[in-house]
């Protein structure tokens, strides 16, 4: 696993109290209890601090999934095998 | 004087008139500003370090543009990595009675006087919220709140603003920021001046202190807001209007 991804990681797992292996495709908005627009806002205000980046409106409107927040974190330039 | 040290600002439609004069002020005040305004736009504002200590920095960007919006923001993140005051100032204003209203029209004044607002309102917050807390100054109007004849599409875009601003101030209050909005009457920009013409007295006749505002009365309500000094104020519409009767 790449530095970014660890990091990545670590998020979700500090915001929504996860276990490593319960991210995959099926963490989602819908399915995670604790995934409210709280949740949410500090997570998106986290990841942005960590990975240097300033989410658009639309980005931070549908980053509804962990796995789709790893392809709209790759268009930022953020390469999330390193 | 109020101060706003080491303070961060946003001021947008920040080249002339009212949003120069938020600008200048708050500079004075020892802060540091971004002036926004559109890339045509020729600033009339100064730019560079006052004696103050303040210091004004211009940008040209489209308010109605995201990535131009986006942007700004990921600037004052990297050069400050903080925001403590977004002014909202910039808007479109127009005088049409109802038969005469376009739909164009109006779509471009709700992008500029409120969808670019809230827009604006987005980004500044999630950076205010990293830093602990600021203060969102929104422009409202006084036709905002009491309606005026011939002035149905601004006074709608305005009464938009009234109504954002409360439900911002109650939303981001947990982060500890503040939203207000300032409601002149009518002020004495240059470009109301020349329009005029001469014609002060019949319109100066329903305002309690017999005087139109000047823009520098407007932004000395913004620089309390933003100032540490109206902590506790937050979810307010300051009227400014010299006691005009609408």
């Amino acid at each position: 696993m790449g530095e970014n991804l660890r990091k990545y990681n670590e998020v979700f797992m500090n915001i929504f109290g996860a276990a490593e292996s319960e991210l995959n495709e099926s963490f989602t908005f819908e399915s995670v209890h604790k995934w409210d627009s709280l949740a949410h806002m500090a997570l998106i205000s986290r990841l942005e601090d960590i990975f240097d980046v300033m989410f658009e409106t639309e980005d931070v409107l549908h980053y509804g999934s962990y796995l789709n927040g790893i392809k709209i974190l790759e268009r930022y330039g953020v390469d999330m095998k390193a | 004087m109020l101060r706003l040290e080491n303070k961060i600002c946003v001021v947008t439609g920040a080249a002339r008139g009212i949003g120069k004069a938020i600008a200048e002020t708050f500079a004075q005040a020892g802060a540091r500003v971004y002036s926004l305004d559109l890339p045509s736009a020729e600033f009339e504002t100064q730019e560079g370090r006052l004696a103050s200590g303040g210091e004004i920095i211009h940008v040209r960007a489209d308010i109605t543009a995201s990535d131009s919006v986006r942007a700004t923001f990921m600037r004052v993140k990297k050069e400050c990595g903080k925001l403590d005051v977004l002014a909202n100032n910039a808007a479109i204003i127009s005088y049409e009675m109802l038969g005469m209203i376009s739909k164009d029209k109006l779509r471009k004044m709700f992008e500029v006087d409120v969808f670019a607002m809230i827009e604006m309102m987005q980004y500044a917050s999630r950076l205010m919220a990293k830093s602990g807390g600021g203060s969102i100054i929104n422009m409202a109007s006084i036709v905002g709140t009491n309606g005026a004849a011939g002035q149905l599409a601004y006074s709608a875009a305005k009464g938009a603003v009234v109504a954002l601003t409360k439900s911002a101030a109650k939303e981001l209050a947990p982060q500890n920021i503040r939203v207000n909005a300032v409601a002149p009457g009518m002020v004495a920009t240059k470009r109301l001046v020349a329009e005029m013409s001469g014609r002060f007295e019949e319109k100066t006749g329903n305002i309690g202190l017999g005087r139109m505002a000047l823009p520098e009365d407007i932004a000395n309500v913004y620089l309390f807001l933003a100032s540490d000094s109206a902590s506790y104020v937050s979810g307010q519409i300051i009227g400014a209007d010299g006691c005009m009767v609408l």
